[in-house]
């Protein structure tokens, strides 16, 4: 087993999410399954490949610093479970 | 026991670009809330985000600025966590490839000057702003400010005090407004600071546990701040207590710092490379461009104050603090070419205005040439030293040049003899007692009738002259 219950549970608490017994059960599961697979990959030798950070070779896609439009506020809150009229409403953190 | 100071800063300033980092929203200031957003700020899913040239010009110029080497490649990534100011989970930052790293700048404190190590700068984008409702157990977020970009510059642990921590921020805070990369405003929070500070037994090699500050505002809660925890780490480790490695923020009413609660959650922000983003490549063209762009910075302006206008230290060091003031100072040489007079009626008269109306000096009412034309008045005997604080309150006010203030006014010092004389002969006839008693040896009376003459003359008596000619008179 790569990846221990613990783990899965603190992972789970970074997302805030919260998992009944089972579900961590489920997880840690699907999470080592997942890794074993990865673990083929491992049978490479990469040791004098530098590391990839993106899949295509292209660098510097840059814009140039200009003001475009923003989205009409009405649309920017559609999404919103909660809203003012002008601002996301959520739970208080502190 | 003897407890020796470690303090490392980090400093996040917001860039002055017009727009934001990876999108084409605005960053302006002040507008009503999520009205500069779109999806790409908005972390809706399928977007690209598109880096913005300039920020990874601003950062090449702050790292040419503070003498750091430049990455050829550089890489962003993503750093994860949840909070409701980051809609996308997770903050486009930069970890193992930074745009720059391995500078320094230098500080003076207490005419001791210092090198301090600056580990890294990277770019990343802003998180948006939270607030808190009074009442209700809610809050509102408003997405304004999410990606705006921020540099973050990362020191060395190489300061040793409070003090040390000001004059670098001070000294970071000139650098960036130089660059005019940055406003470099505290209490606006577009220059803001994070502190790292542990403290250790003198001749120990290993750092001590460290806490870190946040929440200060100003320059003074900076001092504050560190000078509190400072004493607090110091008594906890004297009674043999262990410092809590946590995160304490300045509360300025109380004057402490405070724990805060409900953060057991270890930092864990699994860090990995941003698809969306294609790597950076910066070649020696390119930096070279940039280098011919960089101004005089504040300290190679402080040195050459020293030397080409022979200012004390300290004169150098208050008009260089902004890149205008020094302009200020500068254009007013040139018209008025005694530096050491320039720069007194700029520290003293000009400033006392400024800060009183917390003006800035591009807000100034008064033109740099407009004061060295009044600065010449003096010299050529137009109008006295005295009457020209008056001229220059009423160049403040009104933003009129000195020659019409001093005609419209009638303040044209008298420097005729006779006029003047005839005077002293009125003020002599008119005090006969002080008279006899200066003669019997009371010289300390001269003052007396020198104010009784300028009283008469409401100030405009040459003051040279009206010395003279009493004491001619009084024999």
């Amino acid at each position: 087993m790569k990846i221990t219950r613990e783990e899965v549970e603190h992972v789970a608490r970074l997302a805030r999410l919260k998992f009944g017994e089972e579900e961590v059960e489920m997880f840690t599961k699907q999470l080592n399954e997942i890794l074993l697979y990865m673990e083929k990959l491992n049978e490479l030798d990469t040791s004098e490949v530098p590391p990839t950070f993106h899949a295509m070779e292209k660098e510097n896609a840059f814009r140039s610093d200009e003001v475009g439009s923003s989205l009409e506020l009405k649309k920017v809150l559609d999404n919103a479970p909660e809203d003012n009229g002008e601002s996301f409403v959520v739970p208080k953190i502190f | 026991m003897d407890y020796e100071v470690i303090i490392g800063l980090e400093v996040h300033a917001q860039l002055l670009t017009e727009s934001k980092i990876f999108c084409t929203c605005s960053t302006t200031f002040g507008a009503s809330p999520n009205t500069h957003t779109c999806p790409v700020c908005l972390g809706m899913p399928g977007v690209l985000p598109v880096l913005n040239k300039k920020v990874v010009e601003f950062a090449l110029k702050l790292a040419l600025a503070t003498n750091c080497k430049i990455a050829s490649f550089s890489q962003f990534a993503r750093k994860n966590y949840f909070y409701p100011d980051l809609p996308k989970g997770y903050q486009i930052s930069q970890y193992e490839l930074p745009i720059a790293e391995h500078g320094w700048i230098e500080i003076e404190v207490n005419g001791e000057r210092k090198k301090i190590g600056i580990t890294r700068i990277h770019m990343e984008e802003d998180a948006g702003k939270l607030v808190h409702d009074e009442l209700k157990p809610v809050s509102y977020v408003d997405f304004n400010r999410t990606g705006v970009p921020l540099l973050e510059i990362v020191s060395e642990p190489d300061i040793r005090s409070s003090d040390e921590a000001v004059a670098y921020l001070k000294n970071l805070r000139d650098i960036v407004r130089y660059l005019g990369i940055c406003d470099g405003n505290m209490e606006e929070g577009s220059f803001r600071c994070d502190a790292n500070i542990s403290l250790r037994p003198v001749g120990q090699a290993e750092f001590g546990t460290r806490t870190e500050l946040k929440n200060m505002n100003s320059f003074r809660h900076v001092q504050r701040a560190l000078d509190y925890e400072i004493k607090r780490q110091k008594s906890l480790l004297l009674e043999g207590k262990e410092i809590v490695q946590e995160t304490r923020l300045w509360d300025e009413s109380s004057g402490k710092t405070l724990g805060m609660r409900g953060k057991e959650e270890a930092n864990d922000y699994r860090y990995f490379p941003d698809p969306d983003l294609v790597p950076i490549r910066v070649d020696s063209d390119w930096i070279q461009k940039v280098r011919e762009t960089l101004p005089e910075l504040p300290d190679e302006k402080r040195a050459r104050f020293l030397s080409e206008y022979h200012l004390p230290a300290y004169d150098a060091e208050v008009l260089t603090t902004s890149k205008d003031l020094a302009d200020y100072f500068e254009e007013c040489v040139k018209v008025y070419p005694q530096p050491k007079k320039v720069s007194n009626w700029i520290m003293a008269e000009l400033m006392r205005e400024l800060n009183r109306d917390n003006r800035d000096i591009t807000e100034c009412p008064v033109s740099p040439k407009n004061l060295g034309i009044l600065l010449s008045m003096i010299d050529d005997g137009t109008i006295s030293g005295k009457i020209a604080k008056t001229v220059f309150a009423e160049m403040y006010k009104t933003g009129k040049d000195p020659k019409s203030i001093v005609e419209e006014k009638g303040l044209v010092q008298v420097t005729d003899r006779g006029e003047i004389s005839k005077v002293i002969d009125e003020v002599l006839s008119e005090n006969p007692n002080q008279v006899k008693e200066y003669k019997e040896g009371k010289t300390k009376l001269l003052g007396f009738f020198v104010g009784q003459v300028m009283k008469k003359t409401r100030g405009k008596a040459n003051p040279k002259l009206v010395n003279e000619i009493l004491r001619e008179k009084l024999g």
